[in-house]
């Protein structure tokens, strides 16, 4: 039952095979008896998920059930939750209670899914390891001692472990594709506006979207059908007619034309990770797909530039967690500035400050037009070029990361270098498009190699599509880690 | 010889103003909650108003619809792409940590304000106005060395109005801030309530030699009236003529007025101040103002002040002065206008307005369309006065009751002529012009009031006066002043 796809649990539910309840039931008993190996939660409350269970038992026997009734999803604790605790994995908020539900969450409610918990994350979204965590490291379930891959890497770990079938995650720079990758999981960061950031706590306004992690790329078209859409409270969200993720899902990839930038197969890339992703490429190739070589000459300055917007905008995005009206607050202080310091001082994790700092110093007087306005110049060239690309190829491929799962704590001491592995992720980050990572194969060691698609935008349901076909003919996506046996 | 003494009359007196003017919108300019003011703190703010986390801003448009009206009514140019950026600066009152404003490319350039200056008129340039929201309030007192925050305020929806250094001297300061507050309580885009916060001005003032550059400015912020407002530049300029002249140097620094103290004060200098890191915001898009926008927003101001001003020198023969006093607020000039196309005599009906009226409303803190007797009323008395029917004087007592009791007897579908000519004749106050009866009151007045006879022959002009008010008296007010002076003047032998 918990291998089972969010299709075939729908399947069982709509039979009556299966009751919401059981399948809560055997996702806490999982969560019970591996979340304190993975640390993947942060908050679950079994009573809350499992009266929703009812209640969604009820709505089905009452005849009005959708795909997704009664289906456990767990949510990255960014999103905005009333009733239990919202942390954003920082000790700021770590008694911080939303009294309202983000977007995300009043969809997965109205579509009556199981509300499974919160998961842990690297602080406010800022890492790619889920290590810098006020509540711990989360651990990647192919290997404990190695990371899960962040920021979202609680639902990544929860996903590969079988301990919920679905999660939600946020994406800024990689913050889905790079955890799916090194968990071993599918996700999807949508197009920028398409699923609604209001009650997502901000990292990067410009950057940040929500987007489902599941296992196959057939659930995250069941879990965007629910995400996606309109949102007023959020004046980046796009106005478009609601669509089907899953409408391409008999995609014919025969005449596909799949661009390889050359400078996402460079020499840096762990061997065994081009190895699997070419032997991915070549099956699409035996299907009929066309190779379509690429150079994409910006991508180098990808990963800088990213470093000078995102902390930019975390600066300012941050300020409002000053120790006032919510959140921590330091003890006895002197004087308003000591209030300010000391709270935001013992408040955030030593990256979130890190972030904070360049961000406040590249937005500074005198350096605003060197840096700022300089990698907005530069964000532009590289959304340029991939949009140049797609009128040479459908879509572009790769690797989703240049490594696979890391041990926890090899990049402590060198945060460059851990802002390097987000160099394949970044580009479709700043330039809002459409990208999903799926697996395609593991490493000598065992650890998942994630393959990354990237479309134009609005293409979801057409790389969905193509995912799903591969999935068809391959069983990466259905392989358990042998830690978290079932 | 001795070098002659310098004296502040070689000095200039250089002032540009910023104002903050709250824009008469139901609701904030980023988030639904109410913008009513003198509610219980905190009950107005909402979770965006708070900034809780994940919470995101959503532009008011009816905010941006006000902007225009006043950009259109300045005659200033309308950046069809204008852009939100956030301040950032932390203050316990500004729940963000940022204030969402607009900084390199405002909502609103350029335009005039038109004011009055000796004989003429003078323009004073504006510079930009741009959308903001405001912030919120920190309450000092009843805390017990604690600082109490109400968020009422924060994100009311604000424009800030920029002028060029046009102006010259408080006077000239005070007349723009004047002319402003009028226009944009005409265009219906601010409440205009000074008390409230609604409209407040920041000065920035330096003083020059005559020809000489631009001096060193101080900003002397929130001015709320515009008496504060002229006394704090007078004192500013003083204050910098004296260091000047002392061999001193002014320093750039914001100041605070203190009309207790009637002086400024520094609040902080140039070296303080803070760097606000400006950037676009990404959570709003860029503004966008189209042509149909632009069009319906034009299509919807009313006819200017200045143009109204025109239009009552040119087709009601008013002076300038009047006409510029009539049209300071809206409703009086609307109220004039009714009044001045109801009745013949177009100058009396000025006289009135300003006299009559303008008095009555003061008493009541009103403005003109709560006026308790309404145009065509007192045109109808104009004309009866114009006619002879009756005296100004009677006019007046009449126009009083009417205003002070009868207000609520006439109905609307009476016609308000015939019902004055009832009044006139139910109260029996209709003028005296006939001949035969005047000269009868005045034959009794002059047997009855030898001594004035005596004293006005001897050369004593105004005791004609007296003779005319006892007639006036013995008519119990009702003879035509002007038939009794003449049969007076005549039966005396002038």
């Amino acid at each position: 039952m918990l291998d089972a796809t969010l299709s075939e649990l729908g399947n069982a539910l709509a039979r009556r095979t299966l009751s919401s309840v059981e399948l809560t039931q055997h996702c806490l008993e999982r969560i019970g008896r591996w979340n304190g190996r993975l640390n993947a939660f942060i908050t679950v409350d079994a009573e809350r998920s499992l009266a929703e269970a009812r209640a969604a038992d009820a709505r089905r026997a009452a005849g009005n059930a959708g795909p997704l009734t009664g289906i456990p999803v767990a949510h990255k604790d960014i999103y905005c939750t009333r009733g239990m605790p919202t942390t954003c994995g920082s000790r700021m908020l770590a008694n911080f209670t939303s009294p309202y539900d983000a977007f995300v969450i009043e969809r997965f409610a109205r579509a009556g899914c199981v509300l499974l918990g919160k998961t842990n994350m690297d602080e406010f979204a800022m890492g790619s390891s889920s290590e810098r965590s006020h509540f711990g490291p989360v651990r990647n379930p192919w290997d404990l001692d190695r990371v899960p891959g962040g920021s979202s890497g609680g639902s990544a770990a929860a996903v590969a472990a079988r301990l919920a079938p679905a999660a939600t995650g946020t994406d800024t720079g990689g913050s889905i594709r790079q955890p799916a990758a090194f968990s071993g999981v599918c996700g999807l960061k949508p197009t920028y506006g398409t699923v609604s950031r209001y009650g997502m706590v901000a990292f990067a306004s410009s950057l940040d979207q929500g987007g489902p992690m599941a296992r196959s790329a057939e659930d995250l078209a069941l879990l965007m059908n629910a995400m996606a859409g309109h949102d007023a409270r959020d004046s980046t969200s796009l106005e478009r007619a609601p669509e089907d993720f899953a409408r391409e899902r008999s995609l014919d990839v025969a005449g596909l034309r799949i661009g390889l930038p050359r400078q996402y197969f460079a020499p840096a890339c762990q061997a065994e990770v081009l190895a699997r992703v070419r032997e991915a490429l070549a099956w699409f190739e035996s299907r009929g797909a066309r190779l379509v070589e690429l150079d994409l000459p910006n991508t180098a300055r990808a990963v800088p530039v990213y470093y000078v917007i995102a902390p930019a905008e975390a600066s300012s995005n941050l300020s409002r967690f000053d120790g006032v009206r919510y959140g921590h607050r330091a003890r006895d202080p002197l004087d308003l500035f000591d209030l300010y310091c000391r709270s935001r001082a013992e408040g955030f994790g030593a990256e979130v400050r890190r972030r904070i700092l360049i961000g406040t110093y590249v937005l500074s007087h005198g350096y605003y037009d060197a840096y700022y306005l300089q990698a907005q110049k530069v964000r532009r060239l590289i959304a340029n070029d991939l949009e140049a690309a797609f009128s040479r190829c459908d879509l572009i491929a790769g690797p989703t990361a240049p490594t696979t799962a890391y041990a926890i704590g090899a990049n402590a001491a060198d945060p460059v270098q851990m802002y390097l592995g987000d160099i394949f992720t970044i580009p479709a980050s700043l330039a809002g498009l459409p990208a999903l990572s799926i697996p395609c194969g593991f490493d000598a060691a065992g650890l998942p190699v994630g393959l990354q698609l990237v479309g134009p935008h609005f293409a979801e349901s057409r790389l969905l599509g193509i995912a799903h076909r591969y999935q068809q003919a391959t069983d990466w996506h259905r392989r358990v880690p042998a830690q978290t046996p079932l | 010889m001795r070098p002659a003494p310098v004296t502040a009359m070689n000095w200039e007196v250089v002032i540009g103003i910023e104002t903050h003017a709250q824009l008469a919108t139901r609701s904030k300019i980023f988030s639904g909650a109410s913008t009513a003011f003198g509610a219980e703190p905190n009950t107005q703010a909402s979770a965006v108003d708070i900034a809780l986390p994940g919470v995101l801003p959503v532009l008011n448009r009816q905010a941006v619809e006000l902007a225009l009206r006043f950009g259109l009514a300045v005659g200033a140019t309308i950046n069809r792409r204008s852009v939100f950026a956030r301040k950032n600066y932390f203050y316990p009152d500004l729940p963000k940590g940022y204030q969402i404003s607009q900084y390199e490319l405002p909502i609103v350039c350029g335009g005039e304000i038109r004011i009055a200056a000796g004989e003429g008129e003078k323009s004073i340039r504006l510079t930009r106005a741009h959308l903001e929201e405001d912030a919120g309030k920190s309450l000092h007192e009843d805390f017990h060395g604690m600082t109490g925050i109400d968020l009422n305020r924060a994100g009311t929806p604000l424009l800030e109005i920029v002028s060029e250094p046009d102006l010259r001297g408080a006077a000239e300061a005070v007349a723009y801030a004047r002319a402003l507050h009028s226009l944009v309580r005409w265009i219906g885009i601010c409440d205009g309530n000074m008390q409230e916060g609604s409209f407040r001005c920041d000065a920035n003032v330096s003083v020059r030699r005559s020809g000489a550059p631009l001096g060193t400015r101080c900003e002397i912020k929130n001015l709320n009236s515009f008496r504060f407002l002229e006394q704090a530049i007078a004192y500013e300029a003083r204050r910098q003529v004296g260091v000047l002249e002392g061999g001193g140097q002014i320093e750039q620094e914001t100041r605070l007025y203190d009309p207790a103290a009637d002086e400024t004060r520094p609040m902080r200098t140039k070296e303080d101040a803070q760097d606000y890191r400006y950037f676009p915001d990404p959570d709003l898009l860029p503004l966008q103002v189209s042509d149909a926008d632009l069009e319906r927003v034009r299509a919807s101001l009313p006819e200017l002040p200045a143009a109204m001003r025109g239009r009552f020198v040119s087709d009601y023969g008013l002076s300038a002065y009047d006409a510029r006093t009539l049209t300071a607020e809206r409703s009086l000039a609307e109220y004039y206008e009714a009044v001045a196309r109801a009745a013949r005599d177009r100058k009396a009906a000025a006289s009135w307005v300003l006299g009559e009226v303008s008095a009555r409303l003061n008493e009541a803190e009103a403005t003109a369309d709560l006026a308790r007797v309404k145009p065509a009323e007192l045109a109808a008395l104009i004309d009866r006065v114009a006619d002879g029917k009756i005296n100004r004087a009677t006019a007046k007592t009449l126009f009083d009751e009417l205003w002070r009791t009868l207000r609520g007897s006439v109905q609307e579908s009476v016609n308000v002529a015939d019902w004055i000519d009832a009044e006139i004749a139910r109260r029996d106050v209709g003028q005296i012009s006939d001949a035969g009866e005047i000269e009868k009151l005045v034959d009794e007045v002059l047997a009855a009031n030898a001594k004035s006879v005596e004293e006005f022959r001897a050369g004593k002009e105004k005791a004609l006066n007296a003779l005319v008010g006892q007639v006036m008296k013995a008519s119990r007010g009702k003879a035509n002043p002007a038939q009794a002076n003449a049969l007076l003047r005549r039966k005396l032998g002038v």
